[in-house]
């Protein structure tokens, strides 16, 4: 089931009498999530991504906008009518019935043509729980249960109806890393299991990257940019997007375009800006982007390394950088003498962004 | 912990609250027990050194006593009837109070207004609304005629009236009107504390049920009341013991005669009972009769905790 939200916007009113000031917490959400995908809503806390999912879910109500299920405007449907699955940050297990009736309860709720007999609704239950692997704890309490297993559980409750859209709301914050790691793989194999279109919202982009098939990236009800998280990350179309995916994160200066040619402070010509007219813009460059090279026109002040093993990080510092200091991840088999004091780097021509200083917008260059 | 060399400043602390403990509440509880078990015990003759037997005869003179059936039975059938009832009642108003928006706070003010007004005084406000007056009910020299508002309700409405207090009044009648005071004062307290206990679950188990489809009355039978059950352990074990120690309710509509003119003590209740023991100087049988009272509630808080053991959930 293919979702369709219209120019769907969403203003809470002032709860201040005396100042009118709106809220607008989505504004001009446009945008089709594909049947059958994983679709992560990312972005700050406050930027409207867990308002959307409660509009999708009905639980919210639109101010303006539409939004259809497939080819059914579900706009004015209450949550109920849409055959949708919830999944709550904090899972919202009833902590006085067992797994079993909390997974058996949205069945039992069903009526008229669509009410199902004991053994059927149980049969579903063991199925639900078998997907997602807790058929072995279903008479326990949920107290009893561990986070990730009460994660399976609101899974469990949210897919036995057979809902047309599955929702989670920030599904593995209140998860330990380890579990995190987990979690997330299994909900990308729930996914792909029952082929449900999938909805979820997360402000952690390491998390929205690694499962979804599409991220939506939003800033204050504003959608930033929707793509494949690979693609999206090779090409941000504005410097938030470009700070908020990757980690570590994107190393920002600030410099100049002159003559065709990208200056960091008063660095040689890092890159090649063929066609920008010359102006100073802001330039990111992602921590892989770094080649260390004793040519390079990148000079650096050294200020630590840390192995990882795999590769490693040259921490430094430079007087144009944004952030106070510059990680670059560099392979573990290139060695700088920790004792140096200088480091030099060429930078790899597709790591590196340049941004208007004003708008924050990409500045594409020409390519050759 | 207080170093042990200074232990007695500590006490010197307790002291003044355990002074008026001991004295209010332990030696009354102990000398209850004590005098519960001294045969025709007397202060007067106590003083001059006089000695008592040790036996049961309190507690089967107390048995034996004519009155003591219908006080017991008044007691309990005002527990059994008026817990349930408002309880129930406390918990839909408290659900409704909780499920509006506007005029929430007012109402609450509202419905909290019987629990901070004198009860004789709210009793003397339903026995006028009860009561009937005129040359055809009551004495004499009362020349106003009037049935009660109650009765004037029923009568606008096509019924019958009912002699619900007065002379010639059924033991029905009496219990009905008793019921009906006894839950509306019961219901501020008990509503509080649900109404409390309902803005502490949280909203999400709403919402999910909400997506889930689920009808109101199942959101309150499944959700609701289950998450509620500590609070509603609480409201009905309260409840009860206070139930079983009712007695200024029916002061408050009947007066001191405790029942109609023509059959006065009709509706005297345990707690009656000991008072009136008192009032004829009879220590010993009051005594006995408290404490036949505080088995009763002592079985009855058990039985009420061994359920809610079951029903109450986490």
């Amino acid at each position: 089931m293919k979702v369709v939200l219209q120019n769907v916007t969403k203003i809470f009113p002032s709860r201040n009498k005396k100042s009118k000031e709106e809220v607008v917490a989505v504004n001009n959400f446009d945008f089709t999530i594909p049947d059958g995908k994983l679709v992560g809503l990312l972005g700050p806390s406050g930027c409207g991504k867990s308002t959307t999912l409660y509009m999708i879910s009905g639980l919210q109500k639109l101010t303006s906008g539409k939004i259809f299920f497939g080819d059914d405007d579900v706009t004015d449907l209450s949550p109920e009518n849409r055959g949708v699955g919830l999944v709550f940050q904090n899972y919202a297990l009833y902590p006085h019935m067992t797994v079993k009736q909390n997974i058996m309860f949205p069945l039992q709720n069903l009526t008229g043509k669509d009410k199902l007999t004991k053994e059927e609704m149980l049969s579903r239950t063991v199925e639900a729980a078998k997907l997602v692997q807790i058929d072995e704890l279903l008479d326990r309490k949920p107290s009893e249960l561990s986070g990730g297993q009460q994660q399976r559980v609101a899974i469990a409750r949210a897919l036995v109806k057979m809902p047309r859209i599955l929702l989670l709301d920030e599904p593995l914050s209140n998860l330990d890393a380890r579990l995190r790691l987990q979690t997330r793989e299994e909900i990308r194999r729930i996914q792909r299991e029952t082929k449900i279109t999938t909805i979820f919202v997360t402000h952690d982009q390491e998390e929205a990257m690694s499962i979804s098939d599409v991220i939506v990236v939003m800033k204050l009800g504003v959608v930033q940019q929707i793509g494949a998280p690979q693609d999206v990350y090779d090409d941000p179309v504005n410097l938030f997007v470009a700070k908020f995916l990757g980690t570590p994160p994107i190393n920002v200066f600030s410099g100049k375009v002159s003559g065709g040619k990208v200056y960091i402070g008063d660095s040689e010509a890092v890159a090649d800006a063929k066609g920008v007219p010359d102006q100073e813009v802001f330039i990111g460059i992602r921590p892989e982007g770094f080649i260390v090279d004793a040519a390079g026109p990148l000079t650096c002040t050294l200020s630590g390394i840390e192995v990882m093993g795999r590769d490693s990080s040259v921490i430094t510092t430079n007087a144009a950088s944004l952030n106070p200091f510059i990680r670059s991840i560099i392979d573990s088999d290139i060695k700088v003498d920790p004792k140096s004091e200088k480091v030099r780097f060429s930078i790899k021509p597709n790591k590196i962004f340049i941004f208007n200083k004003e708008t924050e917008e990409r500045i594409r260059p020409e390519v050759k | 912990m207080v170093d042990s060399k200074h232990q007695w400043k500590a006490w010197i602390y307790l002291l003044p609250a355990l002074v008026l403990i001991l004295v209010f509440t332990v030696w009354p509880i102990i000398n209850t027990v004590r005098l519960a078990f001294l045969e025709n015990y007397n202060m007067m003759t106590a003083l001059k050194g006089a000695k008592f037997n040790i036996n049961f005869n309190n507690f089967i003179k107390v048995v034996q006593y004519p009155g003591f059936k219908s006080c017991l039975l008044n007691t309990v059938l005002l527990c059994i009837l008026t817990v349930p009832i408002s309880t129930v009642l406390a918990l839909l108003i408290a659900v409704a109070l909780n499920s509006i928006k506007g005029l929430q706070k007012f109402l609450q003010t509202v419905f909290f207004l019987p629990y901070v007004t004198n009860s004789i005084a709210i009793g003397m406000v339903f026995a006028a609304m009860f009561n009937m007056v005129g040359n055809a009910y009551g004495t004499q020299n009362e020349i106003i005629v009037t049935a009660g508002i109650i009765n004037n309700i029923i009568e606008f409405f096509g019924g019958t009236r009912v002699n619900w207090i007065n002379v010639g009044s059924s033991y029905l009648a009496n219990m009905t009107v008793m019921v009906i005071y006894i839950v509306w004062n019961a219901l501020p307290f008990k509503i509080l504390i649900l109404l409390g206990g309902l803005q502490s679950i949280n909203k999400q188990y709403y919402d999910a049920a909400k997506i889930d489809g689920t009808r109101k009355g199942r959101i309150l039978t499944r959700i609701t009341v289950p998450l509620l059950s500590p609070m509603l352990a609480y409201v009905i074990i309260t409840g009860f013991i206070g139930g079983f120690k009712e007695y200024t309710s029916i002061v408050g509509i009947f007066g001191e005669k405790l029942g109609p003119a023509d059959d006065a003590g009709r509706l005297n209740t345990m707690v009656g009972y000991i008072y009136d023991s008192l009032a004829g100087k009879h220590q010993g049988r009051a005594s006995a009769a408290a404490l036949i009272l505080f088995g009763i509630i002592l079985v009855v808080t058990l039985i009420n905790l061994r359920v809610s053991k079951k029903r109450v959930h986490y």
